[in-house]
């Protein structure tokens, strides 16, 4: 049976989303998404200076994929709504991660920012999956407000520290009723595979790809620590450390003539 | 006349239209979404856009972006 | 969206069959499981996790050591009234049977509560029997009146409300609930209910709901084991439980775990709940929702309770009486019948120092409305 995710009215095969920035040239992006072939990628908006001649980067991306465009640089909700608009009217779809970030020295999002752009752009009929610190309530807003998933971050974007938030991202993956994808933060294939072992619905990795020796292996090993984690999902990880510690029996009673058995 | 184009002041002689403008700069129609007053303005509407004194102009295109 | 909604999923579940598929890896897996979910509340009430009682308990003692350190909560119970127009198979107050039919005046009520607060209790549980006309919700109103110079907290187990009901109430002072749904098996429950308002089965799975969403701090939910396979039973209430804590967070949900007891009715035919496991159902449930309040009455010995408590118990009645007036008014053997037989029979202070003896901290009076 094909174990595909609900999202956004489409099914994605690849739980490994691929992020595009960072790459030391776009032909080595081609490779790396030629060698994960992921259903999703991510992009971005950039003002352009008058008489670039660099490509196009949309040339490297395989037609395949589904582009989302991301929001960066908006600081505040209107700015990623403009973002959003200005992504739909270059023909890129209607998927927008939104990414609001008013904190230059971590990165880290605006939750508040995030969820009123949430609700803008839901409206306006976007698939909107925001990018946000794994915050419960919030979460729960997001899906309420008809976010297609919710993306906590793993640990700050760029950091390469693995899932720091393991705690929080726990809980929203058994509270949230939408898909909960992991993004940034992710330093290795084992954190993208302890992430899927945990349940969550994907991951999103940019960073450790874009700037390893060799990104096609390194997207490569990415997607298959993503399809292990997801089958040991599956599959019921067994228990670890059954061992109880009997050092006062509490059922000892029920042995007694005195209790039903 | 003044215009303000991806956030930086510039200065033109005469009125310019959008289509015009584009070309000047040298950029690859294909590739860009351009803004003018914060109203995004379709390809084939570039020629009907007549840029006035303090009109903002965004440019934007696709990078790369996680 | 109801709570019917998720039994609708469960509809067919042959307990004979889900319970007995489960292996013991995965009772390993629930107990170890940071996060069981259904699949392991499955596990932890079927007959495999019997072997593994001790290891559940060392679990739930532990996560109830976390959670709610070593406090119990007591209470007692206060019965305003025992008209009734059901005809519930399992009960003392059945409208079929005679006997003696009495509420209480405010006078009696201010005696009864003024008796109970010098025991020192601050939490009291009003309850009455099911009839709008006898009791109706501005007779438990005005009773309130009187209640609330006595108690820190009120609490209600009464017939099925409508939200705006409950919400008078919270108005008037009470702040928890307490419904059993008695069976979650559709075609049992109205077996069990011959006549009256209480066989319309939707109102009274409803009500925990409504009451939550009228602003009630406190929801408590329970089977009346010996109904039906209490496997299932304990299943569908857990998930019930889980539902209401899943969608009103700032409430309070508990369950309760009622044990038919004798009665003065003619319901024979009960399905039998052994201590043992009564012992697995509290620990598959803290393990379960680790933060779930729960509650044992006076139905149970005073063994056994004590052995209980270690295993997940927040919450106990004590110095209790199911009759009306039963504190300073009636008597046994003065006609008065009691809604069922309380086994342990100790007043508040015996049940303090017992709580103490076993290094426990009773709590009277848990919070206070301002």
């Amino acid at each position: 049976m094909e174990d595909l995710l609900p999202l956004g009215g489409r099914k994605i095969k690849n739980r490994l989303l691929i992020g595009t920035g960072k790459f030391a040239s776009y032909p080595l992006m081609q490779k790396a998404l030629e060698a994960a072939q992921p259903d999703i990628v991510t992009v971005a908006l950039r003002r352009v200076d008058a008489g670039s001649k660099t490509d196009n980067i949309l040339d490297f991306i395989p037609k395949s994929c589904l582009l989302m465009t991301n929001t960066s640089g908006a600081r505040n909700a209107d700015e990623a709504a403009r973002i959003a608009r200005l992504a739909k009217a270059s023909g890129a779809g209607t998927w927008i991660k939104i990414e609001v970030v008013q904190d230059n020295k971590y990165l880290l999002p605006d939750n508040l920012e995030t969820l009123k752009a949430v609700e803008i752009l839901v409206k306006e009929g976007f698939t909107v999956l925001p990018y946000m610190s794994p915050d419960l309530s919030m979460a729960k807003r997001m899906a309420e407000a008809g976010a297609a998933a919710v993306m906590p971050l793993g640990a700050p974007i760029g950091s390469n520290r693995g899932v720091k938030t393991r705690e929080l991202v726990n809980i929203l993956i058994r509270e949230i009723k939408i898909p909960v994808i992991v993004d940034a933060g992710l330093g290795s294939p084992s954190d993208a595979c302890e992430c899927m072992e945990m349940g969550c619905a994907a991951v999103l990795v940019n960073t450790a790809i874009a700037i390893a020796q060799d990104p096609a292996n390194m997207a490569r090993a990415f997607k298959d620590a993503v399809e292990a984690g997801r089958r040991a999902y599956l599959a019921g990880l067994p228990a670890s450390g059954t061992e109880a510690s009997a050092s006062s029996p509490l059922t000892g009673f029920l042995r007694d003539d005195a209790f039903s058995r | 006349m003044n215009l303000t184009i991806n956030g930086k002041q510039e200065s033109i002689e005469k009125p310019l239209t959008l289509e015009a403008l584009v070309a000047a700069k040298n950029l690859c129609p294909e590739k860009i979404v351009v803004e003018h007053n914060l109203r995004i303005v379709a390809r084939g509407d570039w020629p009907k856009v007549t840029l006035g004194d303090k009109d903002s102009i965004e440019i934007v295109s696709f990078v790369g972006g996680g | 969206m109801s709570y019917y909604d998720t039994l609708l999923k469960y509809k067919d579940l042959d307990p004979a069959k889900a319970f007995l598929k489960v292996t013991p890896q995965d009772v390993e897996r629930a107990i170890t499981s940071e996060y069981p979910g259904t699949n392991g509340l499955l596990a932890l009430l079927s007959p495999a996790a019997e072997k593994y009682l001790e290891p559940m308990a060392q679990k739930a003692h532990a996560l109830t050591l976390q959670h709610f350190g070593r406090t119990i909560q007591l209470y007692t119970p206060m019965y305003l009234s025992n008209f009734c127009e059901n005809q519930c198979a399992y009960c003392g107050f059945n409208a079929k049977n005679q006997l003696e039919r009495r509420k209480l005046t405010l006078e009696e009520v201010e005696k009864e509560a003024a008796f109970i607060a010098s025991t020192g209790i601050e939490h009291v549980l009003v309850l009455t029997g099911d009839s709008r006309a006898e009791s109706p919700v501005s007779y438990i109103l005005e009773c309130l009146q009187v209640l609330k110079k006595h108690f820190a907290s009120i609490s209600a187990e009464i017939y099925a409300l409508t939200r705006e009901e409950y919400a008078s109430l919270v108005q008037g002072g009470i702040d928890g609930l307490t419904i059993y749904q008695e069976t979650y098996d559709e075609a049992v429950y109205q077996k069990v209910h011959r006549s009256g308002p209480k066989q319309d089965y939707r109102f009274r799975l409803d009500a925990p709901e409504r009451a939550a969403a009228a602003g009630m701090r406190a929801v408590n939910v329970g089977a009346l084991l010996g109904l039906d396979d209490w496997r299932k039973e304990v299943f569908l209430m857990a998930l019930h439980a889980q539902y209401l804590q899943d969608r009103y967070g700032d409430v309070e949900i508990g369950v309760s775990l009622p044990r038919l007891r004798p009665h003065a009715g003619d319901f024979k035919d009960i399905r039998a709940t052994t201590d043992r496991n009564i012992a697995q159902i509290i620990t598959a449930l803290r393990v379960f929702l680790p933060r779930i309040g729960i509650t044992l009455s006076t139905r149970e010995s005073a063994a056994l309770r004590e052995n209980l408590l270690p295993l997940g118990i927040t919450r106990m009645s004590a110095g209790s009486t199911t009759r009306v007036g039963g504190h300073t008014i009636a008597t046994e053997g003065s006609g008065e019948v009691p809604q069922f037989e309380i086994s342990d029979e100790r007043n508040v202070d015996q049940i303090k120092a017992m709580l103490a003896a076993k290094g426990y901290q009773p709590v009277l009076k848990d919070w206070m409305q301002l």
